[in-house]
């Protein structure tokens, strides 16, 4: 008898390592994630029609269809809606709810385990629940809901639902919540048959719900990427228990293959900022507020004129576009490539500056920008693009502004002080296209905005980039 | 019923584990910053394997407990979400980069 359930796990197993080694690479990417679909679906059919004496359907299996025939339509039709822009609140949603199911999941072991503890016939020298049934499930549990919660709040940070929120001593409180989550927990497994057992059990996930709330609140808008890879990490983990649960190696490899590849990315991004893990989860970007960083507000901001950004861009010899999340919002990446179209027809030399955070997320940008056809060689990467500002005529910021922040080099008091930026300062102009003076996602002032030789151009980038077409065409 | 507590079972877990800590620690360490967002995306719809769980939480649940049922079903349905989901935008992010020559693989 081939053992067909095992060989369907172990397929799954090895492509998802295979599936994510070649997603590390851009050639190879796009396949890479079609050999983890083919895995997951191997693993999933194992899991349907095959167990360990060969096949076998699985109880329950029309509910089961149904409930994945739900989730296919519904989660291809949400995948193919979102707008590119929406992707990273996406990404975060559908974490949440690996997260749910993981919470799911244990719930109903949690209820397995507590009928076998208070049956009659169990030996009375045993304990009443086994360490190593225990642990999967209530780590799973909690992990499982924080992961849930907290996607969920990121989500609705991103797209704007829910704001920032603090309090004092927020990190003292979340340290307390997060003791009393594994107090209880013990408490629970220490009296597992008892009649409070269920209490302890409602306040475990209650504590974990108010934990992911706080894990996520204080935590600014411009660190979500960061947060949204740890959860997803999280989330790993929590599938990871299951694996442990049901000693199912396709569950256990692939939960802790994203917990550690999720960490381990998590870190790189937060490097790419130039910002520790700590740091960010703490909330300092954007958290003490206007008081104590410098106001640069003694300089006065100039406000320049479409028609002049149109004649200085078309008789600029070099000029670089330096996109932000503006760019993406106001959807401006095709208009933006027509005026790019235009300026090169002129014979001025365009590129593109991509912070590595530039967007929400990191590479968000390039796959905006390669949506709507700007060339792949034309996206020059910050360390590459830096040097060439100081031969640069003008330089174009479009929604962009914490990554530009001077303030990130000259001013050790600012929550954003240390992080690499883009040198547009050195260029001979600096035209920026915001809606208005309002500070960035750190919620900084940023000084370049006063600078002698930055002008700035208001309104919506869309809007202003269509006005640029039009004045260009028509000189 | 669960699959019963054995120490060496345990064992061949932790294992893996340790194994897997390292595989995904050295398949994420030099990948470009390009990549980070298709990355995270792709990682997320693999840890919606967590649907397994829920099938075999399914498969378990006898057919008067209705709590069981409700909550699987439910699991099962979120659990197809993230992995439909997931590698639905994932493809969708990457399908962008399809057209690059060469490209670069900077950092």
């Amino acid at each position: 008898m081939m053992p067909y359930m095992e060989i369907g796990y172990l397929i799954g197993s090895v492509s998802f390592v295979v599936g994510l080694k070649m997603m590390g690479q851009p050639d190879s990417a796009r396949k890479g994630n079609l050999v983890a679909a083919f895995g997951m679906a191997m693993a999933v059919i194992a899991a349907l029609f095959f167990n360990s004496e060969g096949f076998h359907v699985i109880n329950n299996l029309s509910y089961i269809l149904v409930a994945i025939l739900a989730g296919t339509v519904i989660g291809t039709l949400m995948a193919k809606r979102v707008q590119m822009t929406a992707m990273p609140e996406m990404v975060s949603l559908f974490n949440g709810m690996g997260g749910l199911s993981a919470a799911l999941i244990s719930i109903i072991e949690w209820r397995h385990l507590l009928n076998e503890a208070v049956n009659p016939e169990r030996m009375s020298d045993m304990p009443a629940v086994s360490m190593g049934m225990y642990i999967p499930v209530i780590a799973g549990l909690i992990i499982g809901t924080i992961s849930f919660v907290g996607s969920i709040v990121a989500w609705g940070k991103l797209n704007g639902k829910i704001g920032d929120f603090r309090f004092p001593s927020q990190q003292i409180i979340n340290a307390v919540v997060l003791v009393a989550i594994l107090g209880v927990a013990y408490l629970n497994y220490g009296e597992f048959n008892a009649t409070q057992s269920s209490l302890y059990f409602y306040v475990t996930i209650a504590l974990a719900v108010v934990y992911g709330l706080l894990f996520v609140f204080p935590i600014g808008g411009a660190d979500m990427p960061v947060v949204i890879s740890l959860l997803n990490s999280f989330t790993g983990v929590a599938a990871a228990c299951g694996g442990f649960l049901y000693e199912n190696k396709v569950m256990l490899m692939g939960g802790v293959l994203v917990g550690s590849a999720g960490t381990i990315l998590t870190v790189v991004m937060c490097k790419a900022m130039n910002r520790s893990l700590m740091n960010v989860l703490i909330g300092m970007a954007g958290g003490n507020g206007g008081g104590s960083s410098t106001s640069a507000s003694g300089g006065s901001v100039r406000e320049v004129q479409g028609t002049d950004v149109a004649i200085m861009m078309k008789y600029a010899s070099k000029v670089i576009i330096v996109p932000g999340y503006g760019l993406a919002v106001a959807q401006a990446q095709h208009v933006c490539h027509e005026l790019e179209n235009l300026l090169e027809a002129e014979g001025v030399d365009v590129k593109y500056a991509i912070h590595p955070v530039a967007g929400r997320m990191p590479g968000h940008m390039n796959v905006l920008l390669a949506e709507s056809n700007v060339e792949y060689d034309k996206l020059i990467e910050m360390e590459h693009i830096n040097p060439e500002f100081a031969t640069t005529d003008v330089v174009l910021v479009v929604g962009a502004n914490d990554v530009v922040n001077p303030a990130a080099k000259t001013d050790p008091a600012s929550p954003i002080y240390g992080m690499p930026i883009l040198d547009v300062d050195q260029a001979k102009q600096i035209v920026v296209m915001k809606r208005s003076m309002k500070a960035g996602y750190a919620g900084i002032e940023n000084e370049l905005f006063f600078h002698p030789k930055c002008g700035m151009l208001f309104g919506d980038a869309k809007a202003s980039l269509q006005k640029l077409v039009n004045e260009v065409k028509a000189l | 019923m669960i699959a019963q507590y054995e120490q060496q079972n345990i064992l061949n877990l932790i294992y893996l584990v340790v194994l897997m800590i390292f595989v995904g620690v050295e398949l994420i360490s030099h990948v470009p910053s390009v990549l980070h967002t298709p990355l995270m995306s792709g990682a997320n719809a693999i840890h919606g394997v967590v649907l397994i769980g829920a099938i075999l939480v399914m498969g378990n649940a006898s057919a008067d407990d209705t709590l069981s049922l409700v909550f699987g079903t439910l699991a099962v349905f979120v659990g197809t979400l993230n992995v439909i989901g997931g590698f639905v935008v994932t493809d969708r992010m990457l399908e962008m980069f399809k057209k690059k020559p060469k490209g670069e693989k900077a950092s």
